[in-house]
């Protein structure tokens, strides 16, 4: 069964455990500028809203990488940088409307969320549930992700 | 089904992909002109910078065209013959095809100037071109870069790395001027001053002379410039000369619909020699960019394979690293008439961010944008710009706070509102 993170902002309490955890888990710190799950923060709403890739089918990212450096992992249908490969000229940065894969200076090269091989860190450590690792099918993030890619124009498919 | 795509660059390769992906029986046959396997121009500056070696810059793994059952062929192309769906390639081999890919490309403009002839005068396009200015580009050689557009500036850092004497001439009144406004090309300009380059914008090449030791590059400023290694950056043209006679129309490019389909139903072009709809303004232009070209190749793949597919048109965004300033844009990042704007401008941290928004119905959307020495969630202004999303509340708070599009972004996909 395909797992996906749900993201519920309603119970995120902006703890940034997730942050920490994910930068702990790939990089054995904890730095959270350097965490691939990202909290937002509106003081205006007085909310706060995890957000990271969605995994997206159409992989915009992984489409406009010119060396082939970004694959997807078929148990977990994560798309994966592979770092050996990428040469760190950023055109996924631009191509996935997202926002969810972003040039770290510091290796010179790109990073995005793999779901930790199937076993996502975040969700392990979110407190209340905000973050949670489970079938795709039940989670309100494919209506999110349905929602960006048909809003898209550069994409309309129809067989 | 045989289905022959020309040209083996991103956009080539990906409409290859797409018809196997699609359809596991179709005969598929890319032709790439060039003798190494395909490979990513996009890669070229890194293996300048020694980052990668050769096959660092191949788009696949060799054996990943014979896995998917695509017929590698390499040769070149001489005509098509529309009518009888054959392709004539320069050493007399004949292939037929049911449906016709053209992804050919385009190739460095050289410009009308005496001496662009000269041995040590090059363009920076294909592997051969990085090989012979690798060679050249010794430390303490002067090099004169011809143009700085966004393949000039793409390769600063391999140059300046190299040690060598630098000089950019531009005829265009700022760095870049295609694709960064005054404010961020006047950055990028300092950036690379700051860096011993030495940049003469609105500066013509007036000639290029042999000289006893070297070259001697002429400017129109009267001033000349010695040069060991001349490298030519003076824009693109798609390559559609093969196609003269073929029926298949043609004006900068091959014009495309927004199926990838050429005037000829059964004949599809894509990327750099593809004249298709631009989102933004609805005109027909040849994009010369590499999500264009692999967008494009997904459409055209798809349809060639019996799907139905089609776009609203590309969006035209560029993202350049040049030295390490990292740059990008979107869309209209001139922006549009009575269009308002949120900025951000701080040239001491050589830092810059531009975001357009329409007009009438469309005040609080997004058209266009410009960023420097900004990296982080850039992606999103694509996401913003192509969803046409209304931003409402947003647009005051990013006038406020240009910084603040993912939030935005975010704030406007989630549902924070309706949380319980």
């Amino acid at each position: 069964m395909q797992k996906s993170l749900h993201l519920d902002p309603a119970k995120c309490t902006g703890c940034l455990q997730c942050e920490m955890a994910c930068s702990y888990e790939k990089l054995g710190e904890f730095n959270p500028s350097r965490s691939v799950i990202k909290v937002f923060t509106f003081h205006e709403e007085g909310r706060f809203a995890p957000y990271t890739c969605t995994q997206c089918d159409e992989a915009w990212c992984l489409r406009a990488c010119p060396v082939d450096a970004i694959t997807m992992d078929l148990s977990s249908g994560a798309k994966v940088v592979i770092d050996d490969k990428c040469v760190g000229c950023k055109v996924c940065t631009i191509s996935c409307p997202f926002g969810t894969i972003n040039y770290v200076q510091e290796t010179g090269k790109v990073a995005k969320c793999d779901l930790c091989g199937g076993d996502p860190e975040c969700a392990k450590a979110c407190p209340t549930d905000a973050i949670t690792y489970i079938d795709a099918n039940a989670t309100g993030y494919d209506r999110m992700k349905a929602f960006a890619e048909k809003s898209l124009p550069s994409a309309n498919t129809t067989s | 089904m045989h289905h022959i795509i020309i040209g083996a660059g991103p956009g080539g390769v990906v409409a290859a992909e797409t018809i196997r992906k699609t359809n596991p029986t179709d005969q598929i046959t890319l032709i790439g002109d060039e003798l190494a396997p395909p490979y990513s121009r996009m890669a070229i500056p890194y293996l300048l910078v020694e980052d990668i070696e050769e096959s660092g810059t191949f788009l696949r793994s060799t054996s990943h065209y014979k896995d998917h059952r695509i017929d590698y062929v390499q040769g070149r192309v001489k005509s098509i013959d529309a009518s009888a769906k054959t392709c004539l390639l320069e050493d007399g081999t004949e292939l037929s095809y049911d449906e016709l890919c053209l992804a050919t490309g385009s190739t460095p403009i050289s410009p009308p100037i005496e001496g662009i002839d000269l041995p040590n005068v090059h363009s920076c396009w294909t592997l051969e071109d990085a090989r012979q200015i690798s060679a050249l580009a010794k430390p303490d050689s002067d090099v004169v870069l011809m143009g700085a557009g966004f393949i000039g500036c793409i390769i600063l850092e391999s140059l300046v790395k190299r040690k060598v004497n630098l000089s950019v001439i531009e005829m265009g009144s700022r760095m870049v001027p295609r694709m960064l406004d005054e404010n961020a090309g006047g950055l990028l300009k300092q950036w690379c001053i700051d860096d011993g380059v030495n940049v003469h914008t609105g500066t013509k090449v007036n000639a290029i002379k042999e000289s006893p030791d070297g070259m001697l590059v002429e400017l129109d400023n009267g001033e000349s410039i010695k040069a060991d290694l001349v490298i030519s950056a003076t824009g693109v043209r798609s390559n559609t000369a093969f196609l003269e006679g073929s029926g298949i129309d043609i004006d900068e490019g091959v014009l495309i619909n927004n199926k990838m389909q050429t005037n000829l139903a059964n004949v599809y072009a894509v990327g750099d020699v593809a004249q298709g709809m631009d989102f933004s303004t609805g005109e027909y232009t040849v994009q010369a960019i590499q999500p264009t070209a692999t967008d494009h190749g997904r459409i055209a793949g798809l349809n060639m394979a019996g799907k139905n597919a089609e776009h609203n048109g590309s969006l035209n965004m560029n993202i350049l690293d040049t030295l390490g300033l990292i740059s990008t844009s979107y869309g209209l990042w001139m922006g549009v008439e009575g269009g308002d704007t949120a900025e951000i401008y701080t040239p001491e941290l050589f830092k810059y961010m531009n975001l357009r928004f329409g007009v009438d119905e469309e005040s609080d959307v997004l058209v266009g944008a410009t960023t420097l020495g900004v990296t982080q969630h850039v992606g999103v202004l694509r996401g913003l710009i192509e969803s046409k999303i209304h931003l409402g509340e947003w647009k005051q708070r990013l006038i406020d706070d240009p910084m603040r599009i993912m939030d935005a972004y975010v704030a406007s996909t989630q549902e924070l509102d309706n949380a319980v």
